[in-house]
C-alpha cells in the first residue's frame, strides 16, 4: 500500500469533517441555541445567550420553550400523527418498492436501464411541481374525478383531496424512490448462485426469498427506511398542500411557529425535540446492529 | 438401468446452441467427469440437470422418473457450486442443515446429521464460524457437506477444484474420491482440466461445441481418442496431417516436413485421398544417438523444459517438422544435439474427425 503520510490522512478526512462541522454541526448547534433563548419582539427576535455587563457575563438559557412543548397536546399530537403519516408512508413505500427494485434488478439490459430511468426521472422536476400537480389529478373535477364519472363508476366526486388519503398518497408518491434505490442496490449485488444454491437444496420460491433474499437485502430495507421516515417525518409541503384541516403534522407546526407566530424559540424548539426523536431511535439501532454483526 | 439418462437434450441461447443433442447415461455409484474446454457446454448441461435450465428439447431421467420439467427443488440432485455459494449470514452448521430444514427434519436428527457431514468432510469444530471465517479449502468441504446433507441420488459438482491451489487441488482429488466411495453418491464432476478428470473420474465424457464427441474409460480417451479434438484436448499430443502412401508394404502417411513416410497401424485400410491425422502421444517417442531398425526420424533438439520428474524435448527435423516427446528421469539432451527419433507403429491412432 502507498502510504499518503500522517499529513495526507489528516487532510483526506478532514475536509469531510469541516464540511459537516460548518454546515451541519454549526447550525445545528444555532438551532439547539435559539430553542434555549426567549421570543422577543426585535431583530434578532430571540434573547441573546449570553450578555455583558458590569457585573460581567451573563447566560440566559431556559427549558421554558421545552417545558411548554411538553404541556401542550397540540405539539405531542402533531408529534405523533407526522410520526403515524410517516411510518405508514414508509411501510407502504416497503411494499411497493421492494417488488418493483426487485422486478429492476432482475431485467436485463436496456430494459433495466430504463426502468431505472423511470425511477429516477421524478428528480428532474421540482418536487413542488409534482405536489401540485397531484391537486389537479385529485380535486373534485380534477383528472382522476371526472374519469372516473366519464366512466360511470361513479356518479359524485370523490373526496379525494385534502385529507388523510390525499397526503400519504403524497408521501408514498414522493418519497418511493429513496426506497427503490437501495433495495435494487442490495439485490444487484446479491449473488444469484445462493439463490440458485436455496432451490437446490429444496427451498420453494417463498422460502428463498424468506431465508435468503430477504436477509441479504436488509441493509438496503433499513437504508431506504430510513431515507424515507426521516424526511416524511419532518414534511411541511406535502400536508400544507394536499392535507386538510384535520392534517397535523409536525413540519406544519413548525411553520406557524416559525413564520405565522414568529416565535423562533419555539419552532427552534420543536425541531431540537424532532431531531433527537429521530436521531436517538437510529443510533440505537445501529449500535445494536454493530454488536450483532461483531457477534 | 442407468440413474441419468438424458435423452438427446438441446438448450439454444438465441443463435448459439450451447448444447446440441446430448444422450449421456451415469450409471449409479460411478463418477463420471464432464470435461470440455470453457463455452463447450458441459455447465449448461449441468444445470439443466440441476433444474436450472429447460432443455429446448430431449429428455432427462433421473432413477427412471422423468424430472425434465421439475423445478430445482423438486429434484432428488444437488449441487456443489464452483463459488461454494455458502450462505454468508448463516454459520457452517446452518448452512449444512440449510437443505434438511426445507424437509421438515426434526430437530435432533438435522443436529446429528451435520455433525456427521462435518466429520466426513473434517471440520468438526467449525460448526458456529461464518463462511467469511474459512480459508478456501475450508469453504469447498463445507459446500461438499453442504451438499451431500440430504443425501441425494446425484451429486453435481461445478468445477469442485478449480479455485483452490495446485497444491491443496491434488489432495482433495483424493479426498473427493475417498469420500465418494464411502457415501455411494453417484458424483457428475464437471471441469475443464483434464488432469483433474483422468485421474478421478471412471468415466468421462468429452464435450466440445455443445456436442458430445467421446464418452468412455480414462484410459479410453487418453489411449483411443476418436477425434482430432479429443486427441489435442486431453493431453499433449503430435499430430501428423497427410496422405496414405501405397509406396512400401507398410502402410505410412506422407507428411509435409518429414522425408520418412511416418508409419500407420498394421491394419489401417483407408482409401487413396482421404486426409489422415495420426495421434502419437510424446511419451511414445523414443529418442536415440543411432537410428532403430525399420523407422526412424532425424531431428535437432530445438528446446527442452525440465518438469521435475521428466522433461519435454522438442525437435525439430530438417524440413521443418515439429516434434514433442516426453522423456521420464533427467535431461540426457541438449539443445542443438542431433538424435534419432522413433516410435512403435501401433502406438499411433489413426483419427478421420
Amino acid at each position: 500500500m502507498i502510504g499518503i503520510g500522517r499529513l495526507g490522512r489528516v487532510l483526506l478526512i478532514g475536509v469531510p469533517f469541516l464540511w459537516l462541522g460548518f454546515f451541519f454541526l454549526l447550525p445545528l448547534l444555532i438551532v439547539v441555541k435559539i430553542s434555549v433563548a426567549e421570543s422577543i419582539v426585535g431583530i434578532p427576535p430571540y434573547t441573546p445567550l449570553v450578555t455583558r455587563d458590569v457585573s460581567g457575563l451573563n447566560f440566559h438559557a431556559a427549558v421554558a420553550n421545552f417545558v411548554l412543548l411538553a404541556g401542550d397536546q397540540l405539539y405531542l399530537r402533531a408529534y405523533l400523527g407526522s410520526l403515524v403519516n410517516a411510518a405508514l408512508a414508509t411501510a407502504l413505500c416497503l411494499l411497493l418498492g421492494y417488488p418493483m427494485a426487485y422486478a429492476i434488478a432482475h431485467a436485463h439490459g436496456a430494459r433495466r436501464q430504463l426502468l431505472l430511468f423511470l425511477v429516477k426521472m421524478p428528480f428532474w422536476t421540482s418536487f413542488l411541481i409534482r405536489v401540485y400537480a397531484w391537486i389537479a389529478i385529485l380535486e373534485p373535477n380534477g383528472l382522476l374525478n371526472d374519469f372516473l364519472i366519464g366512466l360511470g363508476l361513479i356518479s359524485a366526486p370523490l373526496p379525494l383531496l385534502n385529507n388523510q388519503f390525499s397526503v400519504e398518497l403524497g408521501l408514498v408518491y414522493s418519497y418511493l424512490p429513496f426506497m427503490i434505490l437501495p433495495i435494487y442496490g442490495s439485490l444487484a449485488a446479491l449473488d444469484e448462485s445462493l439463490v440458485e444454491a436455496a432451490a437446490d437444496l429444496g427451498a420453494r420460491p417463498f422460502q428463498v426469498f424468506r431465508a435468503v433474499i430477504l436477509p441479504l437485502t436488509l441493509p438496503g430495507i433499513a437504508a431506504g427506511s430510513l431515507l424515507v421516515l426521516v424526511p416524511a417525518v419532518g414534511e411541511f409541503v406535502i400536508p400544507d398542500l394536499l392535507g386538510g384541516p384535520d392534517t397535523l403534522m409536525i413540519g406544519k407546526v413548525l411553520w406557524d411557529e416559525f413564520f405565522n407566530n414568529r416565535d423562533w424559540p419555539v419552532a427552534a424548539a420543536i425541531a431540537v425535540v424532532l431531531v433527537a426523536a429521530l436521531a436517538l431511535p437510529i443510533l440505537l439501532a445501529q449500535k445494536f446492529y454493530e454488536q450483532r454483526q461483531a457477534a | 438401468m442407468a440413474l441419468l439418462d438424458i435423452n438427446s437434450a438441446s438448450k439454444h441461447f438465441g443463435a448459439i446452441a450451447a448444447v446440441d443433442n446430448v444422450s449421456l447415461a451415469v450409471e449409479r455409484g460411478s463418477l463420471f467427469a464432464l470435461l470440455g474446454p470453457s463455452g463447450c457446454g458441459k455447465t449448461t448441461l449441468l444445470r439443466m440437470i440441476a433444474g436450472f435450465e429447460t432443455p429446448d428439447s430431449g429428455r432427462i431421467r433421473i432413477d427412471g422418473s422423468d424430472v425434465t420439467g421439475l423445478p430445482p427443488y423438486a429434484r432428488p440432485v444437488n449441487m456443489m457450486f464452483q463459488s461454494y455459494a455458502l450462505f454468508p449470514h448463516m454459520d457452517v452448521a446452518r448452512n449444512i442443515a440449510f437443505g434438511l430444514r426445507q424437509e421438515r427434519m426434526d430437530r435432533r436428527r438435522v443436529a446429528g446429521r451435520v455433525e456427521e457431514m462435518l466429520e466426513l468432510v473434517q471440520m468438526t469444530g467449525y460448526a458456529s464460524r461464518r463462511p467469511h471465517e474459512l480459508s478456501g479449502g475450508q469453504r469447498q468441504r463445507v459446500a461438499l457437506a453442504r451438499a451431500l446433507a440430504k443425501m441425494p441420488q446425484l451429486l453435481l459438482l461445478d468445477e469442485p477444484l478449480a479455485a483452490l491451489d495446485r497444491k491443496l487441488r491434488a489432495e482433495t482429488r483424493l479426498e473427493l474420491i475417498g469420500i465418494q466411495e464411502r457415501v455411494g453418491i453417484t458424483f457428475l464432476v464437471v471441469t475443464h482440466d483434464q488432469e483433474e478428470a483422468l485421474s478421478m473420474a471412471s468415466r468421462v465424457a468429452v464435450m466440445n461445441r455443445g456436442r458430445l464427441v467421446q464418452i468412455g474409460t480414462p484410459k479410453d480417451i487418453y489411449e483411443r481418442p476418436s477425434s482430432r479434438f479429443v486427441a489435442d484436448f486431453v493431453g499433449e499430443v503430435n499430430l501428423f496431417e497427410g496422405e496414405p502412401t501405397s509406396r512400401s508394404d507398410r502402410p505410412a502417411l506422407t507428411v509435409a516436413g518429414f522425408e520418412t513416410p511416418i508409419p500407420l497401424p498394421c491394419g489401417t485400410d483407408l482409401p487413396h485421398g482421404t486426409e489422415v491425422v495420426l495421434a502419437v502421444r510424446p511419451e511414445k517417442l523414443v529418442l536415440s544417438q543411432i537410428p532403430r531398425d525399420g523407422f526412424a526420424i532425424a531431428a535437432t533438439v530445438s528446446s527442452l523444459s525440465y518438469l521435475g520428474g521428466g522433461s519435454t524435448v522438442h525437435l525439430l527435423t530438417r524440413q521443418g517438422g515439429q516434434l514433442k516427446a516426453y522423456l521420464p528421469g533427467g535431461i540426457r539432451f541438449a539443445r542443438g544435439d542431433a538424435v534419432w527419433v522413433s516410435w512403435s507403429a501401433e502406438d499411433g491412432v489413426v483419427l478421420t474427425e
